[in-house]
């Protein structure tokens, strides 16, 4: 079709809004590639609500509102229907919609809608609306004629946190593409203080990363301090309990995809109980046959536990396979609140949080406001003594012992919604969780909690600075240095010291 | 078991069985690499391959020896002696790199496109300073990881994890590239030592006959060291520390001897055992390596001289026929030694063969 | 039976050097020769205060004993006997006060072995003793001689060292037990062996906690005895509760309640005290 009549036919198109309705469907469906970007481009400039409806269509993949026919579209197409509805969306009488469409905008507006969006920014009322407006305007600005629209675009991008201002006013700084000094000047102050905004989300980022990593190594300590307290002994297979966790959570979903499809959103749930089952199941077990036979001999079952962490490994890579396993995310727990513009908090490890917390709290409860969890303290604090007021200790260390390690496998769902599942998986952990004992006191749920958390995230926030390793060490090093002043741990209780 | 074994034994046995079993024992290590040099095709050559696993195999017998002194005499369980070890090794690899390198830089850093060596480098083209480096590195380590730990008296399993914890994060050290030791490969693709070369007959032998001149050193000071008044502090502290205090002894200074030189005696092993194998790489350094270790003096009996060196050899022997024969099975095998040694055998072999004596 | 007396040439010296703190690793340090006590009191101990998370273990405690002089400690259970001598040999350190041994000595600024060097020697209310070691090795151990690495590594017993320690095996009567392990001796056996191991200290303070828990009453009877000899050329203080032996040994006793003195004084005067009677002796 030649050219000339294909724009009159388009213009007549537009000229009619109230017929072109469907007939703007059907020649942008029937149109070729550049034609719909042009298309586009041009609906995007001169947005028209009744257009509203058909982008929408258009975005969910379908050639109009009436017709769910599929439309196939490539990713430049895509990038200018989602621009193109954007602009319609500002026209929306609803403010929310607004700001998502100026946001939307500030990264995909084209030089061809500043006209549109100068008239919109002079007359938006809402001032986050406002506010977003201006941006996506000074970032279309930075290529306006004069310098000072320029400067002051320049100027506006400063205010503003996100990582693609730090993009466009680098740009800036090369007099091959900004002439003007002035406006150079003003893009390396800008750029500074977008620099120093986005720093501030980066560390946020990673302290909370931390905060998760801290929940993870919390729910190892906690199980782990229990039994070290109970019996003096570190259990090295404890990570492996982590490891058990984890491989459960593999083996649910896959049972749940295949039994039960329809559920498979909510397999994390079900593989809560299932994992504390297998890990208490487990931990009791090693108790019962190994573990008790070793009483007052700490070191050697020290060497026992790893003993026993070796068969599970190895047991674990013959039936699974030496690589990692696939564990997905369900929706619901993929995805995160936007908090900054360079900092998104996912789902997956906000609930990991909140769950581990709620963990320490039903531990709590159950160390502290059940006849068990007295059982558990009085032997941990005399294991004679309890023994002769009738507290059954055999039953209590089996007890205790099957709680820590399924508490660990908790601790394993948990991890195989943010990291890798594999057979290794555990005994990355077992170093650290020991260490949130040795820096929490022994026994102590306040203290875990706060060296978990303040360990998580020293690891996240060294680590970009100074490398990941450099930082372990670094840990390392800080902890030896801080038992010198506090041997008993960050919340020891004092007392008489009994030889 | 407060007594070395070897001198109750060598009471209990007579003198000169021990002796003589000792004598044999000997004779048939210093045999092994003569025999090796014996022309290809004759009916008693000992193969390289042979000559290297037992040299290996007594590179570890080291290790084990020097673990004991700490754990079997002083009660300090370390799960990191594989660093010291490692560290040794590495000291020595450095030598053997610019000797192979000649004038150029080691082939690893010039895939990293360096153009020059890192400081610590300096002077390892020199031999002296390259075995000065052996004792030094491991030595200081030791010294600076010892002084703290037991200043502020880290004992029994928090010791040991910390231990573990050093060497963890040294291998998480050396398996970065920009640590300049290699990374992941480490070191290998020796060619001379002291312009001999490395895979001849003849280097390997020598190599041997050191290896063997050094056990039989750490074991005679093992056995002076147990012997003096020294050894009785040791096992005195192990037993009962604020007693000991209470006496007037400073329990830390006992402490940081006996863990340096035991950490020294290990990064020597290490310098002897690189040679020989041919490699070193981090993963010398895994927390799994040097709990193993612990097995080997476990089963061998702790708190004796001999039964370190029987456990190492043991559990190597097992471990190479095992890793051929059922590669799959060999960490349940592993595990399992762990489990039932330290639940039946709390005395090592050497216990269960005084039992049997004594009946 | 010999002990060795102070002897007056060394009490001049001052004996800790400047500088070496408390934390100083000890590969060299060396006996302190002597002490200086010219005051006539070998242990000052004034206003000492120790708490426990809020729990006063030990309350405004005043305690002065003398050259020669043998006390006895006596007092309910929890009266803070065995922290006020954890206060005096290191073990714990006071919140405030001040702990004096002899003239120089501050007991709050130095460490259980440099405490243990400068002469105070203690045995604890559950004996210990080196279980793996022989008798005669526990002895040779507690030995008073150098005691830095450097001197253990080459040590060699001379004569005069070995008839010392077959003395002190004498006065014990483990004579015939030389060569056993110590973990197979009797309970009367070890605290004999740990009475032992404190003569061979040669300390100038002997700090004695239930010296005598666990003997029969003719080797009670012997340790009283004992004690009677030691004292004058050495201090002692015993924690005891059998009332019959601390008649037997003592000339004063003072009574511990609730972390400070309540009444100090000859058995009979102390067992008249209307305050003792009520919270110790009588009901």
């Amino acid at each position: 079709m030649p050219k000339a009549l294909y724009r009159l036919l388009l213009s007549l198109c537009l000229l009619l809004p109230l017929a072109a309705h469907a007939s703007e469907a059907e020649y942008f469906a029937a149109a070729k590639p550049n034609d719909q970007a042009r298309l586009l481009q041009e609906w995007a400039a001169q947005p028209d609500p009744a257009r509203l409806a058909l982008l929408t269509s258009l975005q969910q993949g379908r050639i109009s509102p009436d017709d769910n026919r599929k439309l196939r579209l490539n990713n430049r197409l895509r990038g200018l229907v989602d621009n193109a509805l954007a602009s319609h969306q500002l026209l929306s009488g609803d403010p929310a919609t607004r700001l998502q469409a100026a946001q939307q905008l500030q990264k995909t507006a084209q030089p061809a809608q500043v006209a549109f969006l100068d008239r919109q920014y002079a007359t938006e009322k809402d001032d986050s609306v406002h506010a977003a407006l201006g941006l996506a305007l000074a970032n279309l600005q930075l290529a306006a004629a004069e310098p000072s629209v320029r400067l002051a675009a320049v100027r506006l991008l400063g205010e503003t946190g996100d990582p693609m201002a730090r993009t466009r006013l680098e740009a800036l700084l090369d007099p091959a593409v900004e002439s003007d000094a002035g406006v150079r000047t003003a893009a390396e102050t800008s750029l500074a203080q977008v620099k120093r905004k986005l720093l501030v989300g980066e560390i946020l980022g990673q302290a909370f990363s931390g905060l998760s990593l801290g929940s993870i190594l919390l729910l190892a300590a906690l199980g782990l301090a229990i039994t070290f307290g109970l019996l003096g002994v570190i259990n090295m297979a404890h990570g492996e309990m982590l490891m058990l966790g984890a491989y459960t959570t593999y083996v649910v979903q896959i049972m749940v995809q295949r039994y039960a499809p329809g559920a498979l959103e909510f397999y994390p749930l079900l593989a809560l109980p299932v994992a504390f089952a297998v890990s208490a199941g487990v931990g009791m077990a090693l108790e019962r046959t190994v573990i008790r036979h070793l009483y007052g001999r700490p070191l050697e079952t020290l060497l026992a536990t790893w003993g026993i962490s070796l068969i599970l490994i190895q047991a674990i890579r013959l039936v699974f396979g030496a690589q990692n396993v696939e564990v997905a995310n369900p929706a619901w727990l993929s995805g995160g609140i936007q908090v900054l513009p360079n900092l998104v908090l996912p789902w997956s490890r906000i609930v990991i949080i909140g769950f581990a917390l709620f963990v320490v709290l039903l531990t709590w409860l159950l160390l502290n406001r059940t006849r068990l969890g007295l059982n558990v303290r009085a032997v941990t604090q005399n294991r004679n003594m309890a023994a002769c007021c009738g507290v059954p200790t055999g039953r209590v260390d089996m007890l205790a012992f099957g709680l820590g390690s399924g508490i660990a496998g908790l601790g394993g769902v948990a991890l195989s919604q943010i990291g890798n599942v594999g057979p290794d998986l555990g005994q990355s952990y077992i170093i650290d969780s020991f260490l949130v004992v040795v820096l929490g006191g022994v026994g102590q749920l306040a203290g875990s909690l706060w060296a978990a958390f303040g360990l998580g995230i020293a690891n996240k926030l060294l680590e970009p600075q100074i490398g990941a390793v450099l930082g372990k060490i670094l840990i390392l090093a800080l902890i030896i240095l801080f038992i010198q002043k506090r041997p008993q741990g960050l919340f020891a209780l004092k007392g008489r010291v009994i030889d | 078991m407060n007594q070395p074994l070897l001198v109750t034994a060598t009471q209990k046995a007579g003198p000169k069985l021990s002796l003589a079993i000792g004598a044999v024992v000997l004779l048939v290590l210093v045999a092994l690499p003569l025999l090796s040099l014996l022309p290809d095709g004759h009916a008693l050559q000992v193969s390289a391959y042979t000559l290297t696993l037992v040299g290996k195999i007594l590179c570890y017998a080291i290790v084990a020896l020097a673990l004991d002194l700490v754990w079997g005499y002083a009660g300090l369980l370390s799960l990191g002696h594989g660093l010291f070890f490692a560290l040794g090794g590495y000291a020595m690899g450095m030598y053997l790199m610019r000797e192979a390198a000649g004038d150029g830089l080691p082939a690893f850093m010039s895939f990293l496109s360096w153009s020059e060596l890192p400081w610590y480098w300096a002077g390892t083209q020199h031999f002296a300073w390259a075995m000065c480096l052996v004792v030094l590195a491991p030595g200081l380590l030791a010294l600076v990881f010892g002084y703290f730990a037991f200043r502020s008296r880290i004992k029994g399993v928090y010791f040991s994890i910390m231990t573990q914890a050093l060497t963890f994060a040294g291998m998480l050290l050396f398996f970065r590239n920009e640590t300049g030791f290699g990374g992941n490969n480490g070191f290998t693709n020796f060619r001379t030592l002291l312009g001999f070369d490395i895979t001849a007959q003849g280097t390997r032998a020598v190599l041997f006959l050191l290896t063997v001149a050094l056990l039989v050193a750490s074991l005679y000071l093992g056995w002076r060291l147990a012997r003096s008044k020294f050894g009785r502090v040791l096992t005195a502290l192990r037993d009962a520390e604020n007693r000991l205090m209470f006496c007037g002894y400073d329990p830390r200074g006992f402490k940081l001897f006996i863990w340096v030189l035991s950490a020294v005696l290990c990064g020597l092993a290490g310098a002897l055992y690189v040679p020989q194998v041919g490699i070193i790489n981090p993963s010398e350094m895994s927390p799994t390596n040097s709990i193993e270790a612990a097995v080997w003096v476990a089963l061998g009996g702790r708190g004796t001289l001999i039964g370190p060196l029987l456990g190492a050899g043991l559990v190597n022997g097992m471990k190479s026929w095992f890793t051929v024969a059922f590669p799959e099975f060999w960490l349940f095998f592993l595990g399992a030694l762990f489990i039932l040694v330290t639940l039946y055998l709390p005395k090592g072999v050497v216990g269960l063969l005084k039992k049997r004596g004594e009946q | 039976m010999r002990f060795p007396s102070i002897h007056p040439e060394f009490m001049l010296e001052p004996i800790i050097d400047e500088g070496s703190g408390r934390d100083a690793i000890g590969l060299g340090q060396v006996v302190s020769p002597g002490l200086d006590a010219r005051h006539g009191t070998v242990l000052t101990l004034e206003d000492i205060n120790v708490s426990f998370d809020g729990f006063k273990a030990i309350n405004g405690l005043n305690l002065y004993i003398g050259v020669g002089e043998l006390r006895c400690i006596i007092g309910p259970n929890g009266a803070g006997k065995t922290t006020m001598m954890d206060v005096i040999t290191g073990k714990t350190r006071p919140t405030s006060g001040k702990a004096w041994f002899g003239d120089t000595l501050d007991l709050t600024r130095m460490s259980e072995v440099q405490i243990a060097q400068a002469g105070i020697g203690r045995k604890f209310q559950k004996p210990t003793v080196f279980e793996a070691l022989t008798v005669f090795e526990n002895l040779e151990l507690a030995q008073k001689t150098d005691k830095s690495v450097w001197a253990c590594l080459g040590a060699r017993l001379s004569g005069e060292q070995r008839t010392r320690i077959d003395e002190v095996l004498a006065t014990i009567r483990l004579e015939p037990s030389r060569n056993r392990p110590a973990g197979l001796l009797s309970h009367g056996q070890k605290q004999f062996l740990e009475i032992g191991m404190l003569l061979m200290q040669d300390p100038q303070l002997l700090l004695l906690d239930e010296p005598v828990a666990g003997m029969t009453d003719a080797e009670t009877e012997f340790t009283a005895e004992l004690f009677k000899s030691l004292a004058g050329k050495h201090s002692l203080m015993v924690v005891e509760h059998d009332m019959g032996f601390v008649g037997s040994i003592a000339d004063h006793v003072t009574v511990l309640h609730q972390g400070s003195v309540l009444a100090e004084g000859s058995l009979a005067q102390v067992q008249a005290d209307d305050r003792v009677i009520e919270v110790y002796l009588g009901r």
